[in-house]
This record gives structure tokens, C-alpha cells and sequence, in this order.
């Protein structure tokens, strides 16, 4: 029981991470129907320039933790942005026109590029950072096992919590969100009526970098490591929570993230640990197979 | 706005191009100023410590104004002129001497051992180039004619590699005995892999595949007690030349046909099998573009509903492209294994996917002779440029992303119909929507 209770606060933890990342996917799936390969590297590059942020401020003499951290989640937030608009700019919207498979080709390129870019900048090596939220609450206290639930874990639920919020009430009420949904459901006819689709698909590319720039603060504050690596795992792991929750769907993101964070730490509490990376890909092939159109998501109908 | 700006100023816009410039630079300098500017490194006591890079940052900066400043100036009249001028003679060129540069590469193919007889290190180059030639041509049956993005490839090329070194290690059997047998055990895979998915479209297709590639490698790893885990496999048997070893003993191949014995025998043997094997799959593909089967793949590849409407069985045709390229792959993994004497999972990442497809994509999806250029420009490249290794997967990324944009029909961007009505001409690849032919 007590095991349980805690793999359900860190599923629940780590499925917050995931959902924000899958935000991205599912966003861009959603109005311009390509998988962006390089969502996951972009969450990695915004975890590092997390990380350089917080010491760069250390060096500063910044050291109270929730000045710095506002800081550094400002300053993620707005050069990943920067990097999602980039990555848009030189290698999608180009293709716009092209065939069916070139986008994803340009997006694994651009993958490669970012992850290769991070290690030869930074170096290959693990790059650790002290715990700088620490302290917690014990909820559980039996003989042999204890049951905390940590400021981070709280953090970093609330965070994801307050954004999907702010993110749901930006697509239902404001102009952009009501753009984004006209691209989504046509994007020629949307640019008839006088939207600028160009502009709204980088704007969605933005937004889905900003979100994954918190996803990849939360994830340096709660594991306390990173490397140019972790992007490419935890990409496909939160492209499966999109396509599990139903691609285009902004709840479905939410929810698949959720399941995908209680599979993961589930399986590796109760089966095991090597294998956990294994549950999550065979997940995805899983649902891509008997459930493709996902949860909450929409049949697809193929028109001529 | 652009056609304003001409209008006004017909020659050079110089005030335009200094602001997209600008505009750059300051990109640039938000992109790189944390990731180059600082470096993080381990300090004395284990945290990490801050050291600064003003000068690369700057350079990088300079060159993004510098780049963006000169697209933006020749980017007018003269610039489209120019850039329209250039690819014409070119690629009447390359269409005209495509038909005889194949035979020409293939006789220097062959020549090779004779010429570089005593270049060990030259000769193991162009094994690995034709390792990664049989694998392009492999692939691009499923990629290049199907249109099936496959980005777990290397699940059957590592299939092929533990298939030969399990059943050699445990049952004793020969390199010939197990070619076919390797291959014949990655088309099941393939089959098994591939019977559920195919009916997904493109890209979901694509993120399974990948999702297989990397299931495949995990349980590689992990089962330690049957592939030997993270530690692989060692002491794969050498191949022998029809039963007569390469060795210097009595009954060796040395020894039986004369010669004095030399290490560069099993080289030169090695190199001319996997010329005859990437031969093989050239041939067969090529062979099976003209029959029934062929021409479903290439249909399918243009239009699936299309297909499905004309009664092909897309299922099936999926299929066999599938469970064909994996045999390929497992025929080169068992070449690999037998090669190297020793394999392990890291050699089956999805790094080497990515090359083989960046391989079938630069060299034009379809293409045969462009897949063998592309293999020996960029792993003859990586040799050139040794010391900049780290490098090297950063620029490949890029040549991606560029192909896409610039030449998405790959290096050779022509088609020769299979199918034609009284002549046979070479198209422009920008008449079909994709691949080739």
C-alpha cells in the first residue's frame, strides 16, 4: 500500500513533465499534420540553458531560490521559444509544400543537429545540479517504508496545473487561440479569411518550446541530472502521451502524459527497472495500432 | 515585399539585407549566448563551474550576420538568375553520364583490391563503404520504391549480426550456412514487426518502426543471458573461403592454392563478398521494380487510396517491400558480424538508422547509384575529416535538413519511368510527387 501510494506521486510527477512536453506534439500535429522529431531535443536544450541560467546567476550573487528560479524560468522560457521558432523557420517552413515524408526527414535532421550541437557545446558528460527545493512532507510512516511528497513534486504539479489552465483559457478566449483552432481545422481556408497561418504556426511552435522550456526546468530540479541525451527518450515517451491521450487534443495531451508518468514508474516499481523504457515503446506501438485515433481524440477520415 | 523592394532598387538592397542581417545576429545571439557563450565544466569540488567563450560566440555571431547579410543581397533579380542558371547544365550533365558512371564505379569496385592490394586501412574503408551501400540499396526498397519511412532498420541489421553469431557460437555452423539463415530470420522479423503496422499511415509508421528499432536494441542489452548484454559478443568465426580458412596453416587458403600466406587474403575476400552481396540486393531490386510487385510499390508510394481503389492489396505489398529490405539488412548484419568478430548493441543504434536514411535520402529516394555515391561521399568524408569527428554527425544532421529543402528528390533528382508509352525518357523529378521513377 505505502509503495503504491508513493509510485502514484511519482507517476503523477513525472506524467505532469511528460504532458507538458506532449502539448508540443500534439499542438503541431494538430494543425500542420507532422511530427515534430525534434520537440524532445528542444525540451533537452531547454533543460541545459536551465541549468546555465541558474549558475550564471549563482555567479551573479542571485541566490535566493525563488528569485532565481522565477529568473530562470523566464529566461528558459524565452530563448526555447526562441529555439522553437528557429527550428520552424529553417527547417519546416520551407517544406510546407513539399512531399509527404520530407518534413519528418528535416525534423530527425534537425534532432540530430540540436542533440550534436548540446554535446559538442557543452560536452557528453552527466551534469549534475544540488538540489536546490528541498525538503518535503512525510505522508505515510509505517515500519518499513515512508511515503514523502516532496516540495519539487508539489512544485512541479502545481506548475503544470496553473499552465494548463492559463494554456486552455489562451485557446478558448483569445484571438491566437481562436487562429490556432481555425488553422487546425483548415488551414487554407483559414488563410482566406484573412489569418496569417504563418505566423500562427510559428506561434504555435513557440508555445509548445515555452511549455517544454518548464517541462525541462522541472525535470533538472526533480532528477537533479542532466545530459544531451535525455531529449530523445523523453520525446518519444511524450509523443506517446499525445497519440495515447488522442493527437490534437490539448486534455488528451494532459491525460496520456499522466497515464504514460503512472505506467512508467508503476512498471518499474513492480516488474523492473531495465525494461521500464521498453514498457513505454511498446505502449506506444500498442496504442498506435488497436487505438490510434487515441482517448479523447477525433477519427481521422483520409479524403481524396 | 520583396517584388517592392526590387521595384525601387533593382540591383543590390543594401539597407534590406544589412537589416536581415542585424535581424540574424541577434538571433543568433539568443540562441547561442548560454549554449557557446558558457561552458559548463566539472570544478575542483565536483559542481559544475562556468567558463566563459566570448570569442566562439562572437564568431557565430558575426557569421549569421555575415551569412544572412549575403542571401538577403543576392537574393534579387540577379541572384534567382544565377541560382536558376547553374542546376540545368548540371543536371543534363548527370543525366547524360548516369548510365555510363555506374558501369565506370562498378569496374573500379571491382578494381579496387588489385589497385590498393597493400592499403589494409584502405580496403577496410571500402568494406565499410559497401557495408553501408548493401544497406542503403535495402533500405531503399522500403523507403526509396514502397515510400514506407522505416527508422528502425537497424533492428534487422542487428537481427542478421546476433542471428549469425548466436548460431555460430552455439551450433558450429558456417558463415554460408547461416548468410541465408540470418536473412531469412530478419524477413520473419520483419514480417512480425511490420504485419501489424502497415496499416498506419506515414509518419505513425515511421515512430513505430523506430519504437521497434529501440525495443530490439533494449532487449539486446538486457537479456544478458542469451546476447551476452552491454558486453556483446565475441569471438564471432571468421568466414572461410569455401571451407579453407585464412590461415597459414596447411589447409589453409594460403597454403592450398600456392600462395605465401597473407593477411590481406581474408581482406580482399572479405571485400569481394560484400560487393557480390550489395551486388545481389542492386540486382534484385532493380529486378523486382519491373515485376507486378514492383509497380504496386511504386504506386503505392504516389497514392494509397489510388491503390486500394484498383484492388492491390496494400497490406501485402507493404509487406513484402518490408520483409525484403530486412532480409538485406540481416544478410549485411551477418556480413557485419563476421567482419568485425565482435558485436554489441552499441553498434545498433538509432544513430546508424538515421545514416542509412540520411544515405537512401542525400542520394535521391529511389535512386540506386545515388544511394552508392552518397554512402562513399559521407563515409568517405567522415575518414577525410578524422580530426573533426565530433563534428561529424552535426553536419550530417544539417545535409538532412538542407537535401530537404534545396533537393528533396536527393542528389540525383531524375526519374526514368518503369512503365512508358513508346519512349523512355528521364523526368524531372519535380513532374513526380515522390521517390523515384
Amino acid at each position: 500500500m505505502e509503495v503504491f501510494v508513493q509510485q502514484l506521486i511519482n507517476g503523477v510527477t513525472l506524467g505532469s513533465i511528460y504532458g507538458l512536453i506532449a502539448i508540443g506534439y500534439t499542438m503541431v500535429y494538430g494543425i500542420i499534420g507532422m511530427i515534430n522529431f525534434a520537440h524532445g531535443d528542444v525540451f533537452m536544450v531547454s533543460a541545459f540553458i536551465a541549468l546555465i541560467a541558474f549558475l550564471t546567476l549563482v555567479a551573479l550573487g542571485i541566490t535566493a531560490v525563488p528569485l532565481a528560479l522565477f529568473l530562470v524560468v523566464l529566461i528558459a522560457m524565452a530563448l526555447t521559444s526562441l529555439y522553437g521558432w528557429a527550428v520552424e523557420r529553417v527547417a519546416y517552413r520551407p517544406l510546407r509544400r513539399s512531399f509527404r515524408l520530407a518534413p519528418l526527414i528535416s525534423a530527425i535532421g534537425m534532432s540530430i543537429v540540436l542533440q550534436n550541437f548540446v554535446q559538442i557545446a557543452q560536452g557528453a558528460r552527466v551534469k549534475p545540479l544540488p538540489p536546490l527545493i528541498g525538503g518535503g512532507y512525510t505522508l505515510i510512516e509505517s515500519d518499513t517504508f515512508v511515503v514523502r511528497l516532496s516540495n519539487v513534486q508539489i512544485l512541479v504539479v502545481v506548475t503544470t496545473i496553473a499552465l494548463m489552465a492559463l494554456f486552455s483559457w489562451v485557446i478558448a478566449r483569445t484571438r491566437l487561440g481562436r487562429d490556432m483552432r481555425a488553422c487546425e481545422q483548415d488551414l487554407k481556408m483559414a488563410s482566406l479569411i484573412g489569418i496569417d497561418v504563418d505566423r500562427t504556426i510559428s506561434l504555435t511552435f513557440v508555445i509548445g518550446a515555452a511549455l517544454a522550456a518548464v517541462a525541462g526546468i522541472m525535470n533538472l530540479l526533480y532528477y537533479g541530472v542532466i545530459d544531451f541525451y535525455i531529449g530523445f527518450v523523453a520525446g518519444v515517451k511524450a509523443f506517446t502521451a499525445a497519440v495515447l491521450g488522442g493527437i490534437g487534443s490539448l486534455p488528451g495531451a494532459m491525460l496520456g502524459g499522466l497515464l504514460i508518468g503512472l505506467i512508467e514508474t508503476f512498471w518499474s516499481a513492480y516488474f523492473s527497472i531495465e525494461y521500464k523504457d521498453v514498457a513505454a515503446f511498446s505502449i506506444l506501438v500498442i496504442v498506435l495500432i488497436f487505438l490510434p485515433t487515441g482517448i479523447l481524440g477525433r477519427p481521422e477520415i483520409e479524403k481524396v | 515585399m520583396a517584388h517592392q523592394a526590387q521595384s525601387r532598387l533593382p540591383a543590390f538592397d543594401v539597407r534590406r539585407a544589412l537589416k536581415s542581417g542585424a535581424l540574424a545576429a541577434l538571433v543568433a545571439f539568443g540562441l547561442f549566448s548560454l549554449l557557446i557563450g558558457l561552458r559548463t565544466e566539472q570544478g575542483p569540488t565536483g559542481a559544475l563551474i562556468l567558463v566563459p567563450r566570448p570569442w566562439e560566440l562572437f564568431w557565430l555571431v558575426v557569421a549569421a550576420f555575415v551569412g544572412s547579410f549575403l542571401r538577403e543581397l543576392v537574393r534579387g533579380e540577379q541572384g534567382a538568375a544565377l541560382a536558376r542558371m547553374v542546376p540545368a547544365p548540371v543536371r543534363n550533365v548527370v543525366t547524360q553520364v548516369a548510365p555510363y558512371f555506374g558501369y565506370a564505379l562498378l569496374a573500379f569496385a571491382v578494381a579496387v583490391p588489385m589497385i590498393f592490394y597493400s592499403n589494409r586501412y584502405l580496403l577496410d574503408l571500402s568494406i565499410q563503404i559497401l557495408t553501408y551501400v548493401m544497406l542503403g540499396w535495402g533500405l531503399n526498397i522500403v523507403v526509396g520504391l514502397a515510400g514506407l519511412l522505416d527508422l528502425g532498420y537497424v533492428a534487422f541489421y542487428a537481427v542478421g549480426a546476433y542471428s549469425y553469431a548466436l548460431l555460430a557460437q552455439n551450433f558450429g555452423l558456417s558463415f554460408w550456412i547461416c548468410l541465408p539463415l540470418a536473412g531469412i530470420l530478419a524477413a520473419f522479423w520483419g514480417v512480425l514487426l511490420g504485419f501489424p503496422v502497415l496499416r498506419l499511415r506515414g509518419d505513425y509508421l515511421a515512430i513505430v518502426t523506430l519504437a521497434f528499432g529501440e525495443i530490439i536494441r533494449l532487449v539486446l542489452i538486457n537479456w544478458q543471458s542469451f546476447t551476452g548484454g552491454p558486453n556483446g559478443i565475441s569471438g564471432i568465426a571468421r568466414p572461410s573461403f569455401f571451407g579453407l580458412p585464412f590461415t597459414a596453416a596447411d589447409d589453409g587458403f594460403a597454403a592450398t592454392f600456392g600462395l605465401e600466406f597473407s593477411p590481406n587474403h581474408r581482406v580482399v575476400f572479405l571485400y569481394y563478398l560484400i560487393l557480390i552481396l550489395a551486388l545481389v540486393t542492386n540486382a534484385v531490386a532493380i529486378r523486382l521494380r519491373r515485376l507486378p510487385i514492383g509497380r504496386a510499390w511504386e504506386a503505392l508510394r504516389e497514392d494509397e487510396i489510388a491503390c486500394r481503389s484498383l484492388g492491390i492489396n496494400t497490406t501485402n505489398t507493404k509487406l513484402t517491400a518490408f520483409a525484403i529490405g530486412a532480409m538485406f539488412g540481416g544478410f549485411a548484419g551477418s556480413f557485419f558480424a563476421t567482419r568485425q568478430g565482435f558485436i554489441s548493441p552499441e553498434s545498433f543504434t538509432f544513430g546508424e538508422s538515421a545514416l542509412v536514411l540520411a544515405i537512401v535520402v542525400l542520394g535521391g529516394m529511389g535512386s540506386q547509384i545515388g544511394v552508392a555515391v552518397a554512402a562513399a561521399v559521407m563515409l568517405g568524408g567522415f575518414e577525410l575529416f578524422r580530426e573533426f569527428e565530433q563534428y561529424r554527425m552535426l553536419v550530417f544532421g544539417f545535409a538532412m535538413v538542407s537535401i530537404m529543402i534545396w533537393r528533396p528528390r536527393g542528389l540525383v533528382a531524375t526519374r526514368l519511368p518503369s512503365v512508358f508509352l513508346k519512349e523512355r525518357k528521364l523526368v524531372s523529378a519535380d513532374m513526380v510527387s515522390e521517390g523515384r521513377g
